[in-house]
């Protein structure tokens, strides 16, 4: 879809404009121009084939003797088509003619011996048809015999042009059409519209003898009719068949053009019946349910009652906007045409053609609001264009049925407006001349302006804004002076839980950890992996793929697929997190959770070439979450216990459940065998419950200025016996002077029992207002000793 | 008297450091000299047979005997202690070249250093950080901003709706604004800026993304200009893309502005001449923006006779992929190579 500036000259002239700095100003002024392209060829002109003998060397080649204009030229053509009389077009030596994506110039050259001083063109080599067989087959392009000898060949064919391709934004695809694009050429360049003439001789007979209407839907808010009789069907002349092209519609023949042409000047689609298939009567109303038509695509349609129809009364014969009928549209045989021009309810006409998947120029033209003004316009200009190039005869009068609202839309503005909301210098005679250069009617009365808005201008919503921007964007948004808003000063902050999130965030970043963003849709197969304490999961209503159905409720999943590309690309050594929100829902409420997911593998400190690495193991994690933890200021307020509750992808022994307060808030562990051969080890908790236990700030203590005691012990014990239970005991049963517990060995081995295990213990001893003796130590380190031993049933190792 | 023993014991001191190579030869020299039978401590013990009047002399002399050795003493000393740390330090010598070990730290994501980058711009400038559910009702993703039901631009095939027409995916962070206008109830004035995740029906691509991130701002005060919409959007191009960019608006359009502009630096590649960057025009676009619909105004409970304001719009991956070069937006989401996130393990510029 492009504009043709050849066309837009037919309205504004735009002839003499240097194409790209016009390009530049309508751009600036909101229409925007996103390419330019010419087709323009020098030295290429008319010329006419005065004498055409074989090539005395060759059996296909000709020797032509071509006037063009200036000169009499002697050149070798090889085309099957050249003789003596025929108009042709010459590419004179020098001529640079478009070869694919590169070009080619003419020279004057020797072919088998004779010279030749140019070359005379077929289309396809001039760019202005499709390399193809039968287009090559055709040989050169014989020009009428009226075409001036002499003249630019491309201009005589109207094939001249500059064309623009527009980027529009969706208020304004009004300007994929000619008419009213040419207005906004005409506003940039300060210059007047002339509309397009819509004059022919009608014929006696009457049309309302021929037809009748009858419209029984409120969806329809105008329709016109008339007729056209004798149509000679036929091709198109050249410019036509040139505009449409560059519009990107498909040449059929004058007819079909004409009424694709009208749609392209005025943006009112058009439809053209064969008058003596339909017979004598219209009648518009709403299908019915279950409705069947045949369309022009030879396609069955169902139809529903929410689709508009044109019938005969009883037959349908058009899908309203969308697509005619198979049995009542233009063929070549058709003499008589009943030609359509209406306006209808554009939220009908959107959701037919999206069900139906026919989306065309047409029903995209009639989803937006159209001007009624153009709506018996583009009816009589069609008539005016049938007559000229379908030798149509003209019925008397039209039909029509009117239910548009023509209030015209109304708009105050006082100039201070236009200066406190553009915030650039706005005069009076800013307003005056860019309202007049837009085509709008005004009143100015003490600075206040009543401005008319012009039909034509649908994306005008009556309110002074929108005036304000019709004057600022035509004065052009350079002139604005950048400044800042006069308002008090503050600092911003972090509402709700986003700096908890990012302290999170740069603690795991701190730790070592890359961030990652995954997909927040995945299968549903997916969904059901690392399931911790799922609620019922959100699917979409409609989704585009099976892998992106569901709103994900743990990040694992994803996070693991990037831990397995990486492995797949022999990384080994990976630390990843992501942090995201995952929704679910329950009775009916959509409930958000902020999760924290990470994976670790591989070394955790490494260097190559020594012997120096940490490998990742359940200790590691262990470690990554008691800091993490405490770094939140939750020491003392957190357990870790192996847990038979977790997602069947996480190892059923090698695992802890995250208990903050009492509440699980997630887990971590090693992946499951038969979900990872690799040793990886995740992790996934809540921060938004995280988030819920609150912390205090960290309070300065002094350290104890009397010296400490230690005592180091190692007890054997039953495996199953639980280190961190020792630990506990061991602190209640020291009491107030045992301030320490660090467990420094875990041994298993030949030197005691197969199923025990020794785990030593350094104890430290203090009190922070005296030194402690060695007979108080003892006598507490005595009774812890006794007492482990008993509860227990433990031995002291290598005391 | 015992001038002779004084003088050959001088004499000796004068050469009998040279030969000391070890500390052993040190300690057998002080023996020689000041241990108990040594020959400066033996000459000393003859101050008694020395008569009265002489002895402050023979004293003295003596006195300097032992400061002779003394001083002679430590400064071999010295020598050898130095020579034997010398000795130690070229043994401890390593092959410095080898590489460091590295202490690993995590590299945040490049959206994430994005945002980041803008949020403490923004809140020097009195804008608060806001969230909202990506799970959002349609009235705050389109009804209130001007898009009722029906418009095109919120087309069912753009969105991702999961139950009936009323609650989708949010397709913008918009609606992040109608909910803090809402709960302002129309009274006080509002700065805020609102970064997050949006979802819209787009075919995965190199340029689309069915999942992006998008970072709105909205101002409701009194008096409010374009100017200062241009201004503070000034101020962001420059921080993110350097202080010698300029801006520019241009006209556009969006429901919920009125007017709309386009927000424009110039091109940072060419440095406005034109190249593949900015398809020749000299200009990228980097973002959307206006003054805020006196429709939104009003849907959201402000009245638009007293308040106004600006509301301005970026596509984050956007910003991150012309900030960082990345061709591809899928970047962002799939495929993360730990070796690229590594590389993002740098200070923000």
């Amino acid at each position: 879809m492009a504009i043709s500036l050849n066309w837009i000259n037919d309205y504004v002239p735009v002839k003499d404009e240097d194409k790209v700095s016009l390009a530049n100003k309508i751009t600036r002024s909101g229409i925007n121009v996103e390419k330019v392209t010419t087709t323009k060829i020098d030295h290429l002109v008319v010329g006419e084939v005065l004498e055409c003998i074989p090539h005395p060397d060759s059996d296909h080649l000709h020797v032509c003797k071509v006037n063009v204009g200036t000169d009499t030229l002697q050149i070798v053509c090889g085309a099957p088509n050249v003789r003596a009389g025929i108009k042709v077009i010459v590419a004179l030596p020098g001529c640079i003619l478009p070869d694919g994506d590169k070009t080619f110039q003419i020279k004057k050259s020797t072919i088998r011996g004779v010279e030749s001083n140019g070359m005379l063109c077929a289309l396809f080599e001039l760019g202005l048809e499709e390399k193809t067989e039968e287009n090559y087959s055709k040989g050169i392009c014989e020009l009428p015999s009226d075409a001036p000898v002499g003249e630019n060949a491309l201009a005589f064919l109207g094939v001249e042009d500059t064309t623009y391709e527009l980027d529009l934004n969706p208020n304004r695809t009004d300007c994929n059409n000619h008419i009213p694009f040419a207005y906004e050429v005409a506003a940039v360049l300060k210059k007047q519209v002339t509309m397009p003439d819509v004059s022919y001789k009608e014929l006696d007979e009457d049309i309302n003898d021929q037809v009748s209407l009858e419209v029984l839907t409120d969806n329809v808010y105008m329709y016109n009719l008339m007729i056209a009789k004798d149509v000679k069907i036929k091709e198109s002349p050249e410019f036509i068949k040139h505009r449409l092209e560059v519009a990107g519609v498909r040449s059929i023949n004058n007819v079909v053009d004409i009424s694709n042409y009208v749609m392209l000047e005025y943006g009112q689609p058009l439809h053209f019946f064969d008058k003596d298939v339909v017979g004598d009567k219209i009648v518009v109303r709403m299908a019915k349910d279950g409705e069947k038509i045949i369309t022009l695509d030879k396609e069955e349609r169902d139809l529903i009652k929410d689709d508009i129809l044109i019938t005969d009364g009883n037959t349908p014969l058009c899908v309203a906007g969308v697509m005619g009928g198979l049995n009542s549209g233009i063929t070549a045989g058709t003499k008589n045409i009943l030609i359509e021009s209406a306006m209808f309810n554009p939220y009908n006409i959107r959701y037919t053609s999206i069900r139906l998947g026919l989306r065309s120029e047409a029903s995209l033209r009639f989803e937006k609001p159209l001007n009624y003004e153009y709506c018996l316009l583009a009816l009589k200009r069609a008539c005016h264009l049938l007559e000229k190039y379908a030798d149509a005869k003209i019925v008397k009068g039209s039909i029509s049925y009117d239910k548009v609202d023509k209030t015209p839309k109304v708009i105050k503005a006082a100039l201070k407006d236009f200066n406190s909301i553009l915030g650039m210098k706005v005069e009076d005679n800013d307003v005056k001349v860019t309202l007049t250069n837009l085509g709008f009617a005004y009143h100015e009365k003490n600075g206040e302006y009543e401005v008319e808005v012009p039909n034509r201008r649908q994306d005008i919503y009556p309110q002074k804004e929108d005036i304000i921007e019709e004057v600022g964007r035509l004065m052009g948004y350079e002139n604005i002076k950048p400044t800042l808003p006069l308002i008090r000063t503050k600092k911003g902050v972090y509402r709700d839980n986003i700096k908890f999130r990012k302290i999170v965030s740069k603690r795991m970043r701190t730790l070592g950890f890359n961030e990652i963003r995954t997909y927040t849709l995945i299968s549903e197969e997916d969904n059901n992996k690392y399931n911790y304490k799922f609620n019922p999961s959100i699917k979409l209503l409609k989704p585009m793929l099976k892998e992106r159905s569901i709103i994900r409720q743990s990040l694992l999943n994803s996070v693991m697929e990037v831990v397995n590309y990486n492995l797949n690309k022999k990384n080994k050594d990976i630390y990843l997190y992501e942090i995201s929100n995952v929704y679910s829902e329950v009775d009916n409420e959509y409930i958000e959770d902020t999760k924290l997911a990470f994976a670790m593998t591989g070394k955790y400190l490494s260097n190559t070439w020594n012997s120096l690495n940490y490998q990742t193991d359940f200790y590691l994690i262990k470690g990554v979450v008691e800091n993490l933890l405490e770094y939140l200021g939750l020491t003392n307020r957190y357990s870790l216990k192996l847990s038979d509750n977790l997602p069947k992808e996480i190892h059923p022994k090698i695992n802890s459940e995250i208990i903050v307060d009492g509440t699980p808030i997630g887990y971590f562990g090693k992946l499951h065998p038969n979900v990872t051969k690799e040793d990886v080890y995740v992790c996934e908790m809540s921060l938004t419950s995280l988030f819920t236990h609150k912390t205090s700030d960290v309070k300065y203590s002094e350290l104890n200025k009397y010296p400490t005691v230690e005592k180091d012990v190692a007890f054997v014990v039953e495996k199953s016996v639980l280190a961190e239970d020792l630990v506990k005991d061991i602190k209640s049963y020291g009491g107030r002077l045992l301030t320490n517990v660090k467990i420094f060995d875990v041994y298993t081995g030949d030197k005691i029992d197969e199923n025990k295990k020794s785990i030593a213990y350094n104890l430290t001893f203090e009190d922070k207002t005296r030194t402690l003796t060695e007979e108080e130590v003892m006598e507490v380190f005595n009774k812890i000793i006794d007492n482990i031993c008993h509860k227990y049933n433990a031995i002291i190792r290598d005391k | 008297m015992y001038n002779e023993e004084i003088n050959k014991i001088k004499k000796e001191l004068e050469t009998v450091f040279n030969d000391v190579k070890t500390k052993e030869a040190l300690d057998t020299l002080k023996q020689q000299y000041m241990g108990k039978n040594g020959s400066i401590t033996e000459l000393s013990s003859k101050i008694k047979e020395v008569p009265n009047e002489l002895k402050k002399e023979f004293g003295m002399s003596v006195n300097e005997l032992k400061n002779i050795f003394n001083e002679n003493h430590e400064r071999i000393s010295k020598n050898l202690e130095e020579q034997e740390i010398n000795e130690k330090l070229n043994k401890e010598a390593i092959d410095v070249s080898l590489p460091g070990t590295k202490i690993e730290v995590g590299s945040a994501h490049p959206l994430e250093r994005i945002i980041e980058s803008l949020e403490n711009l923004l809140m020097s400038m009195g804008y608060d950080v806001v969230e909202g559910p990506e799970v959002e009702k349609d009235l705050y993703n389109f009804e209130l901003l001007n898009l009722p039901k029906g418009h095109p631009a919120r087309d069912a095939q753009d969105t991702f709706y999961i139950r009936g027409d009323e609650y989708l995916l949010r397709s913008q962070t918009s609606p992040v604004q109608v909910r803090e206008m809402l709960r302002c109830e129309g009274h006080e004035p509002i700065r805020i800026i609102c970064p997050g995740k949006t979802y819209r029906r787009d075919e995965d691509d190199a340029t689309h993304s069915h999942e992006f991130t998008q970072m709105e701002g909205l101002l409701v005060d009194k008096d409010i200009t374009l100017g200062d919409l241009k201004g503070t959007f000034e101020a962001v191009a420059k921080m993110l893309f350097g202080e010698s960019r300029e801006t520019r608006f241009r006209p556009s359009f969006y429901p919920f502005t009125e007017p709309s502009v386009e927000m424009d630096i110039s091109c940072f590649n060419c440095n406005g001449k034109g190249c593949n960057l900015c398809k020749g025009t000299g200009w990228i676009t980097v973002g959307g923006a206006g003054m805020v619909n006196p429709i939104v105004l009003k849907n959201c409970g402000y009245d638009p006779l007293v308040w106004n304001g600006f509301a301005f719009g970026f596509g984050l991956e956007r910003l991150a992929m012309l900030k960082y070069g990345i061709s591809d937006i899928r970047t962002f989401y799939v495929n993360h190579d730990i070796r690229t996130l590594k590389e993002f393990d740098r200070r923000e510029y």
